[in-house]
C-alpha cells in the first residue's frame, strides 16, 4: 500500500520571545508513514507532540527541519489539503453563520460546483442530524450540535484522508458512537483515517495500526496486537512505553 | 479567484450581522441628515459649512469602519481559532489576506455609497444642484484612500495580536499623515540635521493620504478634477495598496499561528 501521509525526520522547535528562555523542542525527528485505506491511531500523553505533528501536516506550523507530505505533496502547498478533511478537537466555526452557510462557504473553498455542493450539504446535514437547524446561526447551537457541524465540514469534500484531533472528546455516548460509526464507514469505503485520541479502548476497537509518541519522539508503531504483545491490553502497553510507573508497580 | 470571493463574502456577512457596524452607520446617517436639515439664520452660504461638516463626518465614520473592521479580521480569526479549519482547506495564506482585504474594502465602499447618497440628497435639496461627477470623484478618491488604509491595518494586524492595539496605532498613523503629511517637507526645512534629512526622507517614502481629500472641490464647487489626475491617483493608491498587502502576506506566510 502507498503512503498517504508521511513525515521524514520532522523536527519542530518553538522559540519564545522572552530572553534566556530555552528553545522548546516539540518534535525531535519524527518518521511516520500512514498507508492508504488504514485507520491510524496517533497516541501519546499530553505534550508528547501529537498536536504539533497535526499542525505541521495541516500547514499551521512550519517545520524547523525535515519534511511532511500528504499524497506525496509537500504540506506547505495548499493543494496538499484538497483531498483531506479535518476535524479539530474543539469547535472553531464562524458563529454568525448558519450550518448551511458555513458548509456553502467551505464548498466554495474546495471549488465544488453549486449543484454538487447542494447535494453534499443536504446529505451531510441529514447524516449529522442538523437538517432542522440548518438555517439557524451556529452561535445558537449546543456544544454537541457544533461538534456535528464540525463533522459535516470535515466530510464535505468527500476526503480520501480524514485527520481527526481527539474526535470524541467532549461528546456524549451517542455522539461518540456516531463518530465511531462514521470512521468505520469511511474505512469500509477505503478512506484513510488519521486520528489522535486518549481513548485507548476506542483506538483498540477501530484502529488498524497505532503510533505512540512521547517527548517529541516516536516510541512505537505497529498493529494494536503488535504493540499490546506481552501486555494485558493496549492501555498497559501504552503506559509501559511512555515510562509510567504505577504506585502498585513501584 | 473563487476562494478569494468566498472569503470576501464571509467578511461582508460578518459586517452586516454585527451591531457595532450598524450603530456607526446609522449614527453617521442621522448626523448627516440632521446637519443637512439645519438652516442657520436663513443664510444661503451656510450650506457650505454644512457640507464641510458632513464630509468630515463621512471621512471620520468611513475611517472608523475601515480601521476597526480590518483590525479585528486576522486577530479575531486567531483568537476564535476559526483560522484552523479554514487553513486546513486548500486555501493559501495569500488568498486569506486578499479575501480579507477585498471584503473590508468592498464593505467600506458600500457604506461610502450610502453616505454620499445621503449627502447628495441633502445638499442637492438645499442648493437645487447635483454635481454628480464631483461627488463621484470625491467618493472614488476616498475609497482609494480607504484601500491603502485597509492594507496598512491588515499589515499591522499580522504583527499586533490585539485588535485594540492595531486600531489605535493605525488611527495615530493615518490621522498624522492626514494632518501633517503635506507639510512635513516644510517642517523638515526648519529642523537641524540630521532631523531635516530624516523628515524629508519620511515625506518622500510615506503614502500621501491627504492627496485623496477632495473636500474643497465638493464644498466650494471647484468643478471636477481632470481625469488624468484621477488616473494618476488611482495608480498611486494601487501601488501603495499592493506594497502593503505584499508585506502583510510576507509576514503572514511563515507565521506560526499556534503561539
Amino acid at each position: 500500500m502507498s503512503a498517504i501521509l508521511q513525515t521524514q525526520k520532522l523536527r519542530v522547535e518553538y522559540r519564545t520571545r522572552e530572553l534566556r528562555q530555552p528553545v522548546k523542542i516539540a518534535l525531535t525527528g519524527l518518521d511516520l508513514e500512514v498507508r492508504a485505506g488504514e485507520v491510524f491511531g496517533f497516541l501519546g500523553p499530553n505534550g508528547a507532540g501529537k498536536t504539533t505533528t497535526m499542525n505541521v501536516l495541516l500547514g499551521f506550523v512550519p517545520p524547523t527541519s525535515g519534511a511532511a507530505s500528504l499524497f506525496g505533496i509537500d504540506v506547505r502547498q495548499p493543494i496538499a489539503r484538497q483531498r483531506i478533511g479535518y476535524l479539530p478537537e474543539m469547535t472553531y466555526y464562524y458563529k454568525f453563520l448558519s450550518a448551511e452557510e458555513l458548509l456553502r462557504f467551505y464548498a466554495k473553498i474546495f471549488g465544488l460546483a453549486r449543484a454538487e455542493a447542494d447535494r453534499r450539504i443536504d446529505q451531510l446535514l441529514k447524516l449529522v442530524e442538523l437538517e432542522s437547524a440548518r438555517k439557524r446561526p451556529i452561535k445558537s447551537y449546543s456544544k454537541g450540535m457544533q461538534q456535528r457541524v464540525g463533522l459535516a465540514q470535515a466530510l464535505l469534500n468527500n476526503p480520501d484522508l480524514l485527520i481527526l484531533d481527539e474526535p470524541t472528546s467532549g461528546l456524549d455516548p451517542l455522539g461518540r458512537m456516531k463518530v465511531r460509526e462514521i470512521i468505520q464507514r469511511l474505512k469500509n469505503e477505503g478512506k484513510t483515517v488519521f486520528f489522535s485520541s486518549h481513548e485507548l479502548g476506542e483506538v483498540e476497537t477501530i484502529c488498524d495500526r497505532v503510533a505512540i509518541v512521547h517527548q517529541g519522539d516516536l516510541k512505537a508503531v505497529g498493529t494494536v496486537a503488535e504493540i499490546s504483545a506481552g501486555h494485558p491490553n493496549l492501555e498497559q502497553a501504552f503506559l509501559k512505553i511512555v515510562g509510567f510507573q504505577s504506585a502498585h508497580a513501584s | 479567484m473563487n476562494k478569494i470571493f468566498a472569503l470576501t463574502g464571509v467578511v461582508i456577512k460578518e459586517l452586516y450581522r454585527r451591531k457595532d457596524f450598524y450603530v456607526l452607520f446609522v449614527l453617521t446617517a442621522v448626523l448627516t441628515l440632521a446637519a443637512g436639515a439645519v438652516n442657520f439664520f436663513h443664510d444661503e452660504k451656510i450650506v457650505r459649512y454644512v457640507k464641510d461638516i458632513c464630509l468630515l463626518l463621512i471621512w471620520i465614520s468611513s475611517l472608523v469602519i475601515a480601521i476597526v473592521t480590518t483590525a479585528r479580521q486576522i486577530p479575531a480569526e486567531r483568537e476564535a481559532r476559526t483560522i484552523f479549519p479554514l487553513l486546513a482547506k486548500p486555501v493559501s495564506r495569500g488568498q486569506v489576506i486578499a479575501g480579507k482585504f477585498l471584503g473590508c474594502w468592498l464593505a467600506t465602499g458600500m457604506a461610502l455609497v450610502v453616505f454620499y447618497f445621503f449627502f447628495a440628497v441633502i445638499t442637492g435639496s438645499k442648493e437645487q444642484s447635483w454635481p454628480v461627477l464631483t461627488y463621484f470623484q470625491a467618493a472614488w478618491m476616498q475609497w482609494l484612500l480607504l484601500g491603502i488604509v485597509i492594507a496598512l491595518v491588515l499589515l499591522g494586524s499580522i504583527y499586533f495580536a490585539a485588535p485594540s492595539s492595531t486600531s489605535t496605532i493605525s488611527f495615530v498613523v493615518v490621522i498624522s499623515i492626514l494632518l501633517v503629511g503635506s507639510h512635513l517637507h516644510v517642517i523638515a526645512l526648519q529642523q537641524p540635521e540630521p532631523m531635516q534629512t530624516v523628515l524629508t526622507f519620511v515625506y518622500y517614502i510615506m503614502p500621501h493620504l491627504e492627496w485623496f481629500y477632495l473636500s474643497d472641490f465638493v464644498v466650494y464647487d471647484f468643478g471636477h478634477v481632470p481625469l488624468l489626475k484621477i488616473i494618476a491617483a488611482t495608480l498611486y493608491a494601487a501601488v501603495w495598496t499592493g506594497i502593503l498587502l505584499l508585506l502583510a502576506w510576507l509576514g503572514f506566510r511563515r507565521k506560526n499561528l499556534t503561539t
